[in-house]
């Protein structure tokens, strides 16, 4: 198959995609013209409810609950699954750290000072976002990102010994563990009471949008940030000890 | 709602505007989209996407979605880009 | 304006396609396959948007100002996050890839056999 006929056989396989997918879009409802009803009552009754003003979080961790634990699980097969496929094989060794440390190219002053002087406030943002989840636009997937970019600071200042040290692989799986398996288990502590799955079951809070409101959504909200901010951490590091360290040849 | 957290900020602003606003960043982002796709050098691309990335997440602050730019700004900026130059240091290495 | 959001969204998808299928470089197939993802997000925050409404987070505003849909916003967000981690993953079958067969234009991986 030539590439020539590879391309005339794909546009003729768009034109009737998008063919059909305009078609499809004379049923629709124009852009801001949202009809739909789901949108509506959650608004209404999200706050009074649940007393979280996020209401966004409050339909990811309590509304729509089970299936974010869905997609937190696919986050934590998909850092598994890097280890696994990224394995030493047999015909490979692995290079010291300390030997890497030595011949990395040096990083300019800028880079450096600039990267470690924001270390701190990004951690705390990524905390402080990861604990808001009811309060404003913040919550556990968004603070866990944030959280990773602390960590990816230090590698590109030039400590990758430090990066190393700070997250080793045992410390980090272990605290994945932690928000995967907490997630779940606030889940199974509803069922323990008698009550749904995933049922909010903590007290909520005497005043909407405040910190220790909302029961188990801020709770929830606290274990995914940090299991994605471990996921993603695990995924950094097995990939730059891919690049660094892991070179062919048994010697 | 709590009357002492209450702050009340006008959110008015006029249609015409934030209509002109969505469309130029559309306009945008079809450009942005074809850019990374006809760039064929792995490494400029990398740097295409992590600007796309930025587009992307004005756009869905235009469509009234502070959450999801969040996500898309720090993904798409930094951790994305990041993993791919890993993996094309790791590439090229190979290949000295 | 009332179907602009949605061309858009089928012309992204349409280049993102065009170009994973005329690829010569498998990372440049995997960029282009986020090109392709980032049109799904556009599709979902587009079809909850309502005209002169604001973010459903009501901290400062009364409780029955029109607000857009918040779930859609709630998948798109952790959409953004779950498919960065599956990219990652492959990412990583790249790398073996390129380790055992030596090359990455995926014309040429397709005909090699163990």
């Amino acid at each position: 198959m030539t590439p020539a006929l590879r391309r005339w056989i794909f546009l003729a396989g768009a034109a009737g995609l998008v063919a059909f997918y305009l078609w499809g879009l004379v049923g629709l409802p124009g852009f801001g013209d949202y009809p739909g009803p789901y949108g509506d009552i959650i608004n209404r009754i999200a706050v009074g409810q649940t007393n979280a003003t996020g209401v966004v979080s409050a339909v990811n961790f309590e509304y729509r609950g089970i299936d974010t634990v869905g997609e937190e699980f696919i986050l934590f097969v998909a850092a598994a699954g890097v280890s696994v496929v990224l394995r030493h094989l047999r015909s490979e060794r692995e290079r010291e750290a300390l030997d890497e440390a030595r011949e990395a190219p040096p990083t300019s002053d800028a880079v450096r000072y600039v990267a470690l002087i924001l270390t701190g406030p990004i951690v705390v943002f990524g905390w402080w976002l990861a604990s808001h989840a009811q309060t404003s636009p913040s919550g556990g997937f968004q603070g866990g990102v944030v959280l990773t970019t602390a960590f990816v600071l230090i590698y590109l200042a030039g400590q990758f010994l430090a990066f190393q040290r700070i997250s080793p692989t045992d410390l980090t799986e272990a605290v994945e563990a932690v928000g995967a398996g907490g997630f779940a288990a606030v889940g199974v502590g509803a069922v323990a009471l008698g009550l749904a799955y995933l049922t909010n079951f903590l007290p909520l809070g005497s005043t909407p949008g405040g910190v220790f409101s909302s029961g188990t959504i801020a709770l929830i909200s606290f274990f995914v940030g940090i299991e994605v901010a471990a996921a993603f951490v695990l995924i950094v590091g097995e990939l730059v000890e891919q690049t660094l360290l892991v070179r062919e040849g048994t010697k | 709602m709590n009357p002492a957290l209450a702050v009340v900020t006008p959110y008015t602003v006029p249609a015409g505007l934030m209509d002109a606003l969505q469309v130029t960043v559309l306009v945008l982002i079809a450009a942005g989209a074809t850019a990374v796709v006809v760039i064929r050098e792995p490494v400029r691309q990398v740097i295409a996407l992590s600007a796309y990335g930025v587009l992307l997440a004005v756009l869905f602050l235009a469509f009234q979605a502070p959450d999801v730019t969040l996500s898309e700004l720090t993904v798409g900026s930094v951790v994305l880009p990041m993993l791919l130059l890993l993996t094309l240091a790791k590439v090229r290495r190979r290949e000295k | 304006m009332h179907v602009f959001p949605f061309v858009v969204v089928a012309w992204i998808l349409a280049v993102g396609l065009y170009g994973i299928v005329t690829s010569r470089h498998l990372v440049h197939q995997i960029v282009c396959l986020i090109v392709v993802q980032s049109s799904t997000y556009v599709l979902l925050l587009g079809v909850g948007y309502r005209t002169g409404a604001v973010a459903p987070y009501f901290f400062d505003i009364p409780g029955r100002t029109p607000a857009v849909d918040p779930v859609v916003q709630a998948l798109a967000l952790t959409d953004v996050v779950v498919e960065a981690a599956v990219t990652a993953l492959l990412l990583a079958f790249a790398v073996q890839a390129h380790k055992r067969f030596g090359t990455l234009d995926p014309q040429e991986l397709v005909q090699l056999k163990g």
